[in-house]
């Protein structure tokens, strides 16, 4: 079972909830792991503490010209999207962040003066913390595209019963990658109008992408009940919720957020796995 | 010249935007833009009136005929982002506009049609114009959307004769936030005191270096924790950034977002004080 967590806005305790999450499921027994997608800001081992156990480089491909059988008919340009080749002077220039990695002017250069070349973009580590498997991502500073590493990721760890997914915030094509295929997301949000804005925009994400999905509200009783009550106008379930206390941010800011969260909210972590067990089930009937 | 003041955090929920919508207000004659393109939140806080409205054109998404379409399948052979399923039929959520499909199909079926990914505004607000877009649902080319954004938040503020733009941007080091940070002057980074916001400063950090802007600092929640506090002013004085503020954790804050207005014009608590510091200090740096 592949269980997404995402939220629209940031800083809602997503990392925090898949961190606990993701442990409260390998303590029960159950062949667990968590796998960070938030490739720009990976955040998740610095609550796992998982030992790397191997680091490999992840690639796109871009093009590279052979300037010597490049015949300047300008072909790849035509077909080109993304602007990520253009002729100079008579001759392509290719501009490596533009590129989208579609494989167009590969295919359509008649002289065949185009061949496809492995592109760094950032790598994918993964390891264990006790009985609980890890694999991450961390995109290269400077690099625009992450989906094709985010994609690396979730190939990780395919053995495992669970496996849950520390999603980026937002709801555009990082958020898109990542969530795509899961049997189950839950989206965390605070009780804000900008955490009820953000949840409008992830729920319509979610129901694009067509996968069944459920809300967390954490740090609940610090704002209003908004959002709460679009959930029951919506008919989404309110998965379970996490009141909000001082000590939790404490011990979040000090790097102690799953501990206290297995301590603390150990009945609520319980409750969200059944739910959405039983909301993963129901979408497969 | 026009100056861009950005306001970034790498990690998200550190207080960005309560940060922008308080400068807006504070600022006497600026040009504010939303380039959280992805999750806007600014208007929440500024209410603008909208004077205009125009589609962003977002690129193109494959249309196969389905009366042209033959089935033999070379589309999906050549699609490298696994859009075309079944029945032959394109996820528009995952088509990223390419045209290879249509290119080779062998039986011309294949339409590439202009997309709209949302809209974007020229508002007013009751501190001076305002640039915002919504992006559609689950959309991409927000970096596209941003540059744009900026193209004509700059525009107008050549237009009004107003010195500086305030720029709310999005959270992590990807498309949107390069495309925000190219080319601006000075980067505000708003923090928070806690490991993934020490982890996340480090990187978008280096990012906006290589932009050669200006760099701030300011640690937003400081008190939840005063020795993370000190690592990101140590972190600060390593590197060379100014280190402006640090911000106390303040109920206001929530609050000011609840009743919907800039913090500085919704509170005089210290979260609401120490914003007006860092506010000064950016003024004598820009």
């Amino acid at each position: 079972m592949v269980i997404a967590i995402a939220s629209g806005k940031g800083g809602t305790g997503k990392t925090t909830l898949a961190a606990s999450l993701a442990v409260w499921c390998a303590r029960q027994g159950r062949a667990t792991a968590i796998l960070d997608c938030d490739v720009e800001e990976p955040n998740a081992n610095l609550f796992i503490g998982a030992e790397i156990k191997t680091s490999e480089a992840a690639h796109m491909l871009i093009p590279k010209v052979d300037d010597d059988l490049c015949t300047g008919c300008g072909e790849c340009e035509a077909i080109c999207a993304y602007s990520a080749i253009v002729l100079i002077k008579g001759l392509p220039l290719v501009l490596p962040d533009m590129c989208h990695s579609c494989g167009g002017c590969y295919l359509v250069c008649p002289e065949k003066a185009i061949q496809e070349i492995e592109k760094r973009i950032g790598v994918v580590e993964t390891g264990a913390a006790g009985e609980l498997l890890y694999a991450g991502g961390r995109l290269d500073l400077g690099e625009p595209i992450s989906p094709p590493l985010i994609h690396e990721v979730k190939k990780q760890h395919p053995g495992a019963d669970v496996r849950i997914l520390d999603c980026p915030p937002g709801t555009s094509c990082p958020v898109v990658e990542s969530v795509r295929g899961s049997d189950f997301l839950v989206l965390v949000t605070e009780p804000t109008p900008f955490g009820l804005h953000d949840l409008k925009l992830a729920v319509g994400m979610a129901r694009a992408l067509c996968v069944p999905f459920g809300v967390v509200i954490n740090r609940d009783g610090a704002g209003t009940t908004d959002v709460r009550d679009y959930c029951d106008s919506e008919d989404i379930p309110v998965l379970t919720s996490i009141p909000y206390s001082r000590e939790v941010a404490e011990a979040y800011a000090r790097g102690d957020a799953v501990p206290h969260m297995l301590d603390a909210h150990g009945d609520a972590l319980a409750g969200l796995f059944a739910a959405i067990t039983r909301g993963a089930c129901r979408a497969e009937a | 010249m026009i100056k861009e003041l950005v306001i970034i955090s790498g990690k998200g929920g550190t207080g960005k935007t309560s940060v922008a919508a308080s400068f807006a207000a504070l600022a006497e004659n600026a040009v504010i833009a939303d380039c959280d393109v992805d999750a806007a939140d600014l208007h929440l806080l500024l209410s603008p009136r909208e004077k205009s409205s125009e589609p962003f054109d977002g690129g193109k998404k494959a249309y196969i005929h389905p009366g042209l379409c033959t089935g033999c399948g070379e589309c999906v052979i050549y699609c490298r982002f696994d859009a075309i399923g079944d029945y032959f039929v394109v996820d528009p959520l995952a088509c990223e506009g390419c045209g290879v499909c249509a290119r080779f199909c062998p039986a011309d079926a294949i339409e590439m049609r202009d997309h709209i990914s949302g809209d974007w505004f020229v508002s007013d607000t009751a501190y001076g114009p305002m640039v915002h877009a919504r992006l559609g649902i689950a959309e991409g080319n927000s970096g596209k959307l941003v540059s744009l954004i900026r193209k004509k938040a700059k525009e107008m503020a050549e237009e009004d004769k107003r010195g500086l733009v305030i720029i709310d941007g999005s959270p992590g080091i990807g498309c949107p936030v390069i495309a925000t940070l190219t080319g601006a002057h000075f980067a505000l980074i708003v923090t928070e005191p806690t490991v993934s916001g020490l982890h996340d400063l480090g990187r978008i950090y280096e990012l906006a270096r290589r932009f050669r802007m200006k760099i701030a600092v300011c640690v937003n929640k400081a008190d939840i924790n005063r020795e993370m506090s000190e690592k990101i002013r140590d972190f600060c004085s390593r590197e060379g950034a100014l280190f402006c503020e640090e911000l106390p954790y303040d109920d206001d804050v929530t609050a000011a977002i609840v009743a919907g207005k800039p913090l500085v014009e919704y509170s005089r608590g210290p979260a609401a004080l120490g914003v007006e510091r860092v506010w000064g200090r950016i003024l004598n740096e820009l």
